[in-house]
């Protein structure tokens, strides 16, 4: 059932009347002379300046610091169950104490994700520019309810994951996979214009940057 | 395009007329504009590229809208090979029809949505409820509409007109018809309003079965679908459910996946005033085991093909919808939304809404008039719309027309007055001579263009008396 598709098609195709038959899509110039990126400095400084104004939490770590800042991120949080990628690298939480229990990914119920503390994934790719974190359901991030419903999302970035501008992050991902890009925490501005951090996604986004 | 909801109102002179004389709603609507106004203003001039990024927005908009059926088609067919199903619906009724039986189809009652402009134009909701389907609006702004029984007045936030005390009382009110009621202390401070509608909305997320959305973007050659959103509650609505509709007005196509490069930069910085919106989401067709597996796109004409057929008004097919130029202008801010009488208020909408809906009624033959021309719509806007040389476009085929006897009218009369130096001359002498006694209106010809303007203050003397007087100094002291 396709409904007007024919009907449609011909009242688009009528209303071009005054385009040349022979004219291709290509003939229609688009200028590309836009910055790839821009010069805005170190492009982790510029991402941690981002998500700071974003009211996020942010953490630079070397690679050998990352269990010991997972571990201190939970226990500050004070998260019991904590959401987890089936296939989260098991050193990232080789530190986590016994206060915290790990819950793996293996098709938890909203209501499951609804009464956990919180979720720890990783990313495909950020953007220094817009402090943006694009998780595309690879490596370390599973599937995108569970970055959404719990109130509290960890997520570690490898500095080399990280991109200066938007047209290099759109280059490097694949718009098969499902792509979520969060800046920052859910927030609205719909009251007066005025931004407000915390509605319905994660209220709290703690970022630990590894390898600066 | 459906214009019931907006029924009987009042063509935008009168309507403006009462809305510049509400207080509350010009102090709501001069505090909030402002404020986004200088938000634009600082993130767009940390690009130095911006006009080349705005050229290539209008760019690619025009490469599809001049060989939109060869985009349509591309997009049919990425949508399919994804496991998406297409469907096209020439007006709002079909629309509305395919929608509500693709909801029956999955026996439920309820639907969540994402803030939608296309449903909203084709009034859906009214639709789905005379189908006995009740949908939720979820984005905040859109609840406060709902919960209020109240029309949207901006394309994003369509709740600008309401301030933080009149939005608390409408959540203490109504909220609990609706679901989870808010708690008896809720204050206006918005955080505690956001947290209410977070506690109000989260049972509807968690146990809905059908999300419908628009999408701000579609890309041909892939099929992906794209939401830009702030709250997550667009996350909900396209992630949680189980069968997903999204509801697309043709000309929301963009050719490839890295033209995308250009809108996510532009759309942000033009309508929150931010770097980027704290979410976006992408699609295409179904992915197994993440998300809805039954998805549905529903491709809208309602009117956009007669808009494509004005090689003038093309152009306002180009929109992103970030509402820019809502933000910068004069005549907005002080008439508010609510007098365009349309879902697109604003520059665009007066220029949109027009071609969308053709200007027989009163209130859309109004619509062209209801600017200063001042342009600044048009620097605003990040796909370049000359929205005044639309508007002047449309002007001509409205006086061109039939009906505007009242304000061609008075521009005939303008017209015997600035003519002729006397006339002039003895028109601003009676105006002065009479400041103290300035009516709201002027009479007989007049009046149709005070209906919709306040009579500016008349100076004390008219220039040409302070030339004459002054001049005439100057001869008896022989100054210089």
């Amino acid at each position: 059932m396709s409904g007007s598709r024919e009907t449609v098609l011909a009242k688009v195709r009528a209303a071009l009347a005054d385009v040349d038959p022979a004219e291709r899509a290509e003939d229609v110039a688009v200028p590309r002379g836009y910055a790839r990126s821009h010069d805005m400095g170190d492009p982790v400084a510029v991402f941690v300046d981002r998500l700071v104004d974003y009211k996020a939490l942010v953490r630079q770590v070397a690679a050998a610091e990352l269990p010991g800042e997972v571990a201190a991120a939970l226990e500050r949080r004070g998260a019991e169950r904590i959401v987890a990628p089936a296939d989260l690298p098991a050193a990232w939480t080789a530190d986590v104490g016994t206060g915290t229990a790990l819950v793996p990914d293996d098709g938890l119920g909203v209501r499951e994700l609804d009464t956990a503390d919180g979720v720890l994934t990783g990313c495909a790719a950020a953007v220094a520019e817009t402090g943006t974190i694009v998780c595309d359901g690879g490596a370390a991030q599973g599937r995108r309810a569970i970055t959404l419903v719990p109130d509290y999302h960890l997520c570690v970035v490898r500095a080399e994951q990280i991109v200066g501008g938007v047209p290099e992050a759109v280059a490097r991902l694949d718009p098969a996979r499902p792509l979520t890009w969060i800046s920052g925490p859910s927030a609205t501005s719909d009251i007066e214009l005025d931004r407000v951090e915390g509605v319905h996604g994660p209220r709290t986004l703690e970022v630990i940057i590894v390898g600066a | 395009m459906s214009d019931s909801a907006f029924l009987g109102m009042p063509a935008f002179p009168a309507a403006a007329r009462a809305a510049t004389g509400d207080a509350q709603l010009r102090h709501n609507l001069r505090k909030a504009t402002h404020t986004i106004r200088d938000k634009r203003a600082s993130v767009v001039g940390e690009l130095d590229d911006w006009p080349v990024l705005r050229a290539a927005g209008a760019a690619i908009k025009d490469r599809t809208l001049r060989h939109l059926d060869t985009y349509l088609v591309r997009l049919e067919e990425s949508v399919r090979a994804a496991g998406g199903t297409v469907h096209w619906a020439a007006d709002a009724a079909e629309a509305n029809r395919i929608v509500t039986g693709l909801v029956q189809a999955t026996g439920e009652t309820e639907v969540v949505k994402v803030k939608s402009m296309a449903t909203q134009e084709i009034e859906l909701n009214e639709a789905l409820a005379e189908a006995g389907i009740t949908a939720f609006e979820t984005d905040l702004a859109e609840l406060i509409v709902q919960l209020g029984d109240d029309h949207p007045s901006h394309i994003l936030v369509p709740a600008i007109h309401r301030n933080r005390a009149e939005i608390r009382e409408i959540f203490l009110r109504t909220m609990r018809d609706w679901g989870v009621p808010a708690p008896d202390d809720l204050t206006d401070d918005p955080r505690a309003l956001a947290e209410a509608a977070r506690v109000h909305l989260r049972e509807k997320f968690l146990r809905a079965k059908v999300g419908v959305s628009g999408a701000n973007f579609a890309v041909a050659d892939t099929g992906t679908m794209v939401v830009l959103e702030s709250e997550g509650n667009g996350r909900m609505c396209l992630t949680l459910p189980e069968t997903l509709i999204s509801v697309v007005g043709i000309e929301k196509i963009v050719p490839t996946w890295s033209d995308l490069e250009v809108f996510l930069q532009l759309l942000p910085r033009s309508s929150t005033g931010e770097r980027m919106n704290p979410y976006t989401s992408t699609w295409t067709g179904v992915t197994p085991g993440d998300g809805p597996q039954d998805f549905h796109l529903v491709l809208l004409d309602n009117g956009r093909t007669d808009v494509l057929a004005d090689t003038v008004g093309r152009q306002a097919l180009r929109c992103i919808r970030c509402s820019a130029c809502l933000n910068i202008c004069p005549v907005y801010e002080r008439a508010g939304g609510h007098a365009y009488g349309s879902v697109y208020p604003g520059p665009i909408g007066a220029i949109l809404t027009p071609q969308l809906r053709g200007t027989s009624s009163e209130l859309d033959a109004s619509l062209p008039y209801a600017s200063s021309l001042c342009g600044a719509c048009y620097e605003v806007c990040p796909v370049a719309i000359d929205i005044p040389e639309v508007l002047v476009h449309l002007r001509e085929q409205v006086v061109d027309g039939p009906g505007h006897r009242a304000e061609k009218a008075a521009m005939a009369a303008a017209g015997w007055v600035l003519d002729d130096e006397k006339r002039l001359g003895a028109a601003q002498r009676a105006a002065s001579g009479a400041r103290g006694l300035v009516p709201h209106t002027l009479p007989g010809p007049g009046s149709a263009w005070t209906d919709t303007r306040d009579v500016p203050e008349i100076p004390a003397e008219s220039f040409r008396q302070w030339w004459r007087r002054r001049n005439k100094g100057r001869d008896k002291g022989g100054a210089e």
